[in-house]
């Protein structure tokens, strides 16, 4: 299982890609931090999400 | 040449006179007074850029009396209200910035006033500064103090109740060298609760061994921040290096000193640019070490031996009142020292107004204080005075003055830490 | 005053109003970004939303510079962590440093923002950490490689104005930064005191996310600062004290 933004995911053996499709992401829009380090946007296509990766999807919100 | 100060001694050989001549009358026999020495450090630094940035634009002229009545009125006092301050325009206004003067002088200060003394060690000299009564080619009695003599001097002052010392020398490496003034440190730290230099501008860890010695404070005068005009005036020896001269206070601060001394010479060159220049020297290096404690002294030309024409030109009492005053608006938290080249009358109206500090009990010779305090005529040589002094009140008349004025005299209040 | 511009980073602003888009609909920020006269404008780092949802980058006008900033960062090590992801975003490398440990009070702590702003300033980023208006902090920040220092006027979100104002001053006086004051301002006319103090700039949220009208909010602000800003440059005339002192002359003594 994966943890993504809090959440406990099936999604083990997916790229990043594939989650984000999936899960209906802009990946233009959001910057992916795996295990508390940021993962390049080029290695979204190459890079399998792990059993018991932790991973934020973040983008900007509205803030003061 | 257009100045006064030119004078020859009879006993100079004919090649040294030769050279003097030369060196006053031909400028390419002179060094490029903007390069470093062998053996000067140089360190990183944009506060003199700024100063010169500030100094070279000053059109003192253009400033009016609604400027300086609009300075008079703010809060804060910006660096276009300190150049309408030290300008003309100003002039009428005297009386009003003495009030506002007066005011955060007692904000900053209450009515506390500072004594000390200097102690001139040794006169001895390599440079070649025209105005100075040390200078190489004037022919002065020459001295320096061994340990001994300084610690007597030091007791003989230290038996007057003052507790700050002010040490000098004249600026000769070969003869006065860092240990020699280190010494007179350690010895100081015995009979004085603080201990100050003026000396020749030394480097980083020259400063920091000085400090351990025991002192604390450093004055360094630029004379004049006018580089042409320096050039004119300094023409020989370590002293004519402009720029070293410049960053001394910060080296000194870099060194572990708590406390750096500023001033011009007022009377050297245009004194309202070099006043400018003074104060933004402080002002610079106060944002940049903004835990330094910050003194500016204002002294004018004098009479030296062997030349009593030299005079402080255009700079009257008024003007150097209104530089005063100019300075503590600008720069509140400043120390203000008046030494003894002024008269009585001038010290006792000026710290009711900006002066935090004045010297008394001065003598600007060479191991004299025994005769001058007592009468007593002393045993052996004495070194002649860098210039004549004005005020010559003792440690316990200047304090009785003081207290008389209302104010309160304070010979110390401060922990070497 | 056309060549007035606000330098932050070597960055050239016109306006000296930055913006902030918490705490209302995304629909008025275009109107809200519109009205200010805003170059700048703020925005959190949060979990992301799907495409189902609004995307706040959608509703900012082209050309407007972003200004995340860290909160929810309660130490210099998360401040850092959502600085890095908010470039990874691609829209810069300005940053607001906020962190804050008080969760009731909101203050920020400056200790914590000085470590932050040293290392992101090292990493290239335009480090504008926000602070309680210290100036020894402030000192701290400038050597630390800051941009500019924002200063709080009073608690987050109180739109209670100028509370800490002496302390702003003396920021203004003593640091080469720009001051932009921010946190606290509540209404046009404390922004347009702070702006005739010297202030280089206001950000300002809750003021115009709690107004009846946002927009015409923004725009009462703009033209407060912009007045504010003009007194400045124009030099505050004088204010007459009530009566006089009267003393001796003190330069009675002064020879010609």
């Amino acid at each position: 299982m994966v943890k993504i933004n809090g959440k406990t995911e099936a999604a083990a053996g997916m790229t990043v890609d594939q989650y984000l499709e999936t899960a209906n992401y802009d990946s233009k829009r959001i910057v992916v931090e795996r295990n508390e380090e940021i993962l390049p946007r080029e290695q979204y296509s190459e890079t399998i999400l792990r059993d018991g990766d932790v991973v934020e999807i973040i983008s900007f919100m509205g803030g003061g | 040449m257009e100045n006064q100060f030119f004078v020859d001694s009879e006993l100079l050989p004919p090649e040294a006179l030769a050279k003097k001549h030369a060196l006053e009358t031909d400028p390419s026999s002179r060094k490029n007074h903007m390069e470093y020495l062998p053996g000067m450090e140089r360190i990183q630094s944009d506060v003199c850029a700024n100063v010169m940035e500030q100094m070279n634009s000053y059109d003192y002229n253009k400033y009016t009396a609604k400027d300086v009545k609009a300075a008079l009125e703010h809060e804060t006092c910006t660096i276009e209200d300190f150049k309408a301050l030290l300008s003309p325009a100003a002039e009428p206004f005297l009386e009003e910035m003495a009030q506002r003067a007066r005011l955060e002088t007692s904000k900053h200060f209450g009515n506390t006033v500072y004594l000390f003394t200097p102690l001139y060690i040794a006169n001895y000299c390599e440079n070649y500064c025209v105005y100075c009564g040390f200078n190489c080619y004037n022919h002065i009695q020459r001295m320096k103090l061994t340990m001994e003599q300084i610690e007597h001097e030091m007791k003989v002052i230290a038996d007057s109740g003052m507790e700050e010392i002010l040490i000098l020398t004249g600026e000769s490496r070969a003869q006065s060298d860092v240990d020699y003034i280190g010494e007179a440190c350690k010895l100081a730290r015995k009979y004085f609760r603080m201990v100050g230099l003026e000396i020749y501008p030394v480097n980083v860890d020259e400063y920091r061994y000085l400090h351990e010695c025991g002192a604390d404070y450093v004055t360094v005068f630029q004379e004049t921040y006018d580089t042409d005009k320096y050039e004119t005036l300094h023409l020989m020896g370590h002293k004519r290096v402009w720029p070293y001269r410049f960053d001394a206070q910060e080296r000194a601060l870099m060194g572990g000193m708590r406390g750096v001394a500023f001033s011009a010479l007022l009377g050297l060159s245009d004194f309202r640019k070099d006043a400018l220049a003074s104060a933004l020297h402080v002002y610079y290096l106060q944002r940049k070490y903004p835990y330094a404690e910050m003194a500016l002294s204002c002294p004018r030309l004098r009479p030296i031996i062997n030349n009593d024409k030299i005079n402080p030109l255009d700079v009257h009492e008024k003007q150097l009142c209104q530089i005063l005053c100019a300075y503590r608006i600008f720069l509140p938290f400043v120390g203000i020292t008046v030494s003894s080249r002024e008269s009585a009358a001038f010290r006792n109206g000026i710290v009711k107004i900006a002066a935090t500090k004045v010297s008394a009990g001065v003598s600007t010779g060479i191991g004299d204080h025994e005769s001058k305090y007592t009468g007593k005529e002393q045993e052996g040589e004495q070194g002649d005075e860098q210039f004549e002094i004005n005020d010559n009140r003792s440690l316990d008349k200047m304090y009785q003055d003081i207290a008389g004025e209302g104010l309160q005299p304070v010979l110390n209040d401060y922990v070497y830490v | 005053m056309n060549d007035d511009k606000l330098m932050i980073g070597g960055h050239e602003f016109e306006s000296r109003f930055i913006l902030g888009s918490g705490k209302y609909s995304m629909s008025l920020i275009e109107a809200a970004v519109k009205d200010a006269g805003a170059e700048i404008i703020t925005l959190s780092v949060r979990r992301a939303n799907t495409k189902d949802q609004e995307n706040i980058l959608d509703f900012i006008p082209e050309g407007v510079t972003l200004l995340p900033n860290t909160s929810g960062a309660r130490n210099a090590q998360e401040a850092v962590r959502i600085a890095r992801l908010a470039r990874e975003l691609g829209c810069g490398s300005f940053v607001k440093i906020e962190i804050m440990r008080d969760s009731k009070y909101l203050l920020p702590d400056n200790q914590e923002t000085i470590k932050a702003t040293e290392i992101l300033a090292n990493e290239g980023f335009v480090v504008m950490p926000y602070m309680y208006p210290d100036l020894n902090a402030a000192r701290d920040l400038v050597n630390a490689g800051a941009a500019a220092v924002m200063p709080l006027a009073s608690p987050i979100g109180s739109n209670k104005g100028l509370a800490t104002k002496d302390f702003i001053q003396i920021l203004i006086d003593e640091i080469d930064l720009p001051i932009i004051v921010d946190a606290g301002i509540g209404r046009p006319s404390q922004a347009c005191e702070a702006m005739e103090m010297g202030a280089a700039a206001i950000m300002a949220n809750t003021a115009l996310a709690t107004a009846g009208d946002l927009p015409m909010m923004a725009s009462a602000f703009r033209s407060a600062i912009e007045a504010g800003r003009k007194a400045y440059l124009a030099g505050l005339g004088r204010v007459l004290t009530r009566g006089a002192s009267a003393s001796d002359p003190l330069t009675g003594f002064l020879r010609d």
